[in-house]
């Protein structure tokens, strides 16, 4: 740099000087450019993400559906007329679609295109009608229009995934009926409710996500009733009362290895453990909430840690000052003050658990269940692993449905990490 | 200042022997100290000759610090206060202690204050509660500062006003022995001479101890002064004799700044 004996910075130096300093801005700059274009990079590859997926999985909210006039026959429903529930519930209600497809296609005839025109209502039309019976059984003898969700081979042509024709799922004829019942009206798209409120299913058009949330919820709830006592617990054991030994780092060191190990091995330890010896039920979110909460308690007694230490020690200092014990002190002041860390720390490790799938496979929660669960022992499924699931179903119609499923995911992740956001300021204390 | 005869019949606090580790480091050495009743002790010394360390013996702060140990024998009123038998929650709550760097509680001014007398069972309604708090801010001196805000966080105060009110804290858990680590040196000339009017003014009911590291703050608020040096106690007296005719060198050479 400049000599220490000169007093006085001469010509070269100074010019020497200035382009220092524009070096050290154009550094300054690139530096700055290559912060800029990190972030770009992050955020391009999200919106691709995101986009592709939206794109994919929004037309999975709509369900194509057939308005059809109904007529509740008594004959087919209920020949003897004692409206029996038993009766009710078993009557072909098959037979009364049919009879409305072929009054709307008189000239149809022949069994293979009977069966295809058939084919144009989804398999489930038939349970819908028996819920509308079940629930009004003045319904018998009427005639209604009713909106049925139509196949899941017309509802991806309808969207423009599958094209007519060329031994293709949907054949020229079909195209042709499923024209004219749009040029009628009669043919369109709803909004898919059903997606929201029904469990999983074969038929694409009838499968929802509602089961798999379900599903999530009670794991998700055993799993935080289970690893958020016992986290905070071990962190407020660890840090403010356990002395610092070998034994305290022995520790610390194992719960940092047990946040790495890979989650597919706590589902190894749940099979072995939880239902072989213990005998809990298999597919249960018992269980599942049991694997996940192994899985999630490193992560919130890490996150609880650090939310501890980061309580100022004058605070400690300050109680313990005062006559408070050591209870007293953790109580009233340090946890407190470390909750929206706590917090924070037990909402990303939930978030975590609600997107693992891998250790659930292992206890069985990857099991086709139709049912919504209504408690922790009831088989069911969660969302990541329905995704999974309908991933590998081979029907066109499941790829949006995948997406939109995974939509709902985000959704969920993004209403917990809200959660997170909001407590964090609600219980923020500044000293 | 008032002066009180040179040796007490029966310190407040007394320390024999005391040795302090920390690990394999030791801290102090072969402490002997008096802290006479009702009076205000000053312990002076430059940084790390263990004052801080002396001072958090008295009330077993260092049980905190996982490495540290004491050694030898430490009494308030005659009595062991490293005996296990001795409860150091009480203890605490008998010697009181403000720290360097004011330490109010993220809470309101009122809940500051009402904090020890909750936890000690002190109150029994509110009332009693609310005349405590008035009181313990009165004689802290934040009374007519505080009065209108007592909802209002304790960490919104200045600097003077939030050590003031750490004062007033310890106050209604009636402590007999405050500690006050360098109370004032996070605090500017004039909050500072606040503080020590309040020390003066409290030496009436309790035993003061404080640690310094101002020479011109001991020989003011004290009336005995003990001078640390490398974890070692080189001489005690009254603070008027320290300040003008130390029998030891190093006092002379501490207190006229030509080291520390």
């Amino acid at each position: 740099m400049t000599d220490t004996a000169q007093p006085l910075p001469n010509a070269s130096t100074m010019s020497q000087q200035s382009s220092r300093i524009a070096k050290r801005y154009a550094a300054e700059r690139r530096f700055r450019l290559y912060g800029q274009l990190a972030i770009g990079l992050a955020l391009g590859f999200l919106v691709l993400l995101l986009g592709s997926i939206m794109v994919k999985g929004l037309p999975a909210f709509f369900q194509t559906e057939v308005e059809l006039e109904i007529h509740f026959d008594p004959q087919v429903i209920d020949p003897t007329g004692a409206r029996e529930q038993q009766t009710l519930s078993s009557a072909n209600y098959n037979a009364l679609v049919r009879q409305s497809l072929t009054a709307r296609f008189p000239d149809v005839t022949g069994r293979r295109d009977k069966r295809k025109l058939y084919g144009i209502v989804s398999s489930g039309a038939p349970f819908d009608l028996r819920e509308m019976v079940l629930a009004d059984p003045s319904l018998i003898g009427q005639t209604r229009t009713v909106w049925l969700p139509a196949s899941d081979d017309v509802d991806q042509f309808e969207k423009g995934n599958i094209t007519a024709g060329d031994g293709g799922r949907i054949s020229d004829q079909e195209a042709e009926w499923v024209r004219s019942l749009r040029d009628d009206g009669v043919l369109t798209g709803h909004f898919n409710t059903r997606f929201f409120s029904s469990g999983d299913s074969r038929e694409p058009e009838l499968a929802g996500v509602w089961g798999a949330a379900a599903g999530s919820f009670f794991t998700l709830l055993v799993c935080l009733l289970l690893a958020f006592p016992v986290a905070v617990m071990s962190a407020i054991y660890l840090e403010e009362f356990a002395k610092k030994n070998r034994w305290a780092e022995l520790i610390e060191v194992n719960i940092n290895n047990l946040a790495a190990v890979p989650s597919i091995v706590f589902g190894l330890l749940g099979l072995a453990l939880f239902l072989n010896v213990f005998g809990l039920p298999r597919s249960a979110p018992l269980v599942g909430g049991m694997v996940l909460a192994l899985m999630t308690l490193p992560t919130i007694i890490i996150a609880a840690r650090a939310a501890l230490r980061a309580v100022p020690p004058s605070i400690r200092e300050a109680a313990l000052g005062m006559g408070a014990s050591q209870m007293q002190v953790v109580t009233h002041h340090v946890l407190p003050l470390a909750m929206p860390g706590i917090l924070t720390g037990t909402i990303i490790g939930m978030a975590q658990a609600l997107g693992e799938t891998a250790p659930l496979l292992m206890i069985g929660m990857v099991a086709f269940i139709v049912d919504i669960p209504g408690g922790v022992t009831d088989a069911a499924t969660v969302l990541p692993v329905q995704i999974y699931l309908w991933a590998d179903s081979p029907e066109r119609a499941f790829v949006e449905r995948t997406s939109a499923a995974i939509l709902v995911l985000l959704g969920f992740l993004i209403l917990m990490n809200l959660i997170a956001v909001l407590l964090r300021k609600r219980f923020e204390r500044r000293w | 200042m008032n002066a009180p005869a040179p040796v007490m019949a029966a310190p407040k606090m007394a320390a024999r022997n005391v040795d302090v580790f920390y690990g394999d480091k030791q801290a102090l050495f072969d402490v002997e100290l008096d802290i006479p009743t009702n009076r205000v002790t000053a312990l002076i010394g430059p940084s790390g000759c263990g004052k801080s360390t002396f001072l958090r013996c008295l009330n077993r702060m260092n049980d905190v610090v996982d490495i540290c140990r004491v050694r030898g024998s430490i009494t308030l009123d005659g009595e062991d206060i490293y005996a296990s038998s001795l409860d150091v929650v009480q203890l605490r709550a008998r010697v009181g202690m403000v720290f360097q760097k004011p330490n109010p509680f993220p809470k309101s001014i009122y809940d500051n204050v009402a904090y020890g007398p909750r936890i000690h069972g002190l109150a029994g309604d509110k009332q009693t509660l609310d005349g405590i708090v008035e009181d313990s801010l009165q004689k802290a001196g934040l009374w007519e500062e505080a009065k209108d805000r007592l909802a209002q966080p304790g960490t919104g105060l200045s600097g003077g006003q939030q050590q003031r009110l750490c004062i007033a804290r310890a106050n209604p858990v009636n402590p007999e022995v405050v500690l006050m680590d360098e109370p004032c040196s996070a605090l500017d000339p004039i909050a500072t001479a606040r503080i020590e009017e309040l020390i003066d003014e409290l030496s009436a009911n309790y035993t003061i101890v404080i640690v310094t590291h101002s020479m011109q703050q001991a020989a003011r608020v004290s009336n005995y002064t003990a001078f640390f040096h490398l974890g070692k106690l080189v001489e005690r007296d009254e603070t008027a004799t320290i300040f003008t005719s130390p029998s030891d060198q190093r006092t002379q050479d501490y207190i006229t700044g030509r080291f520390g």
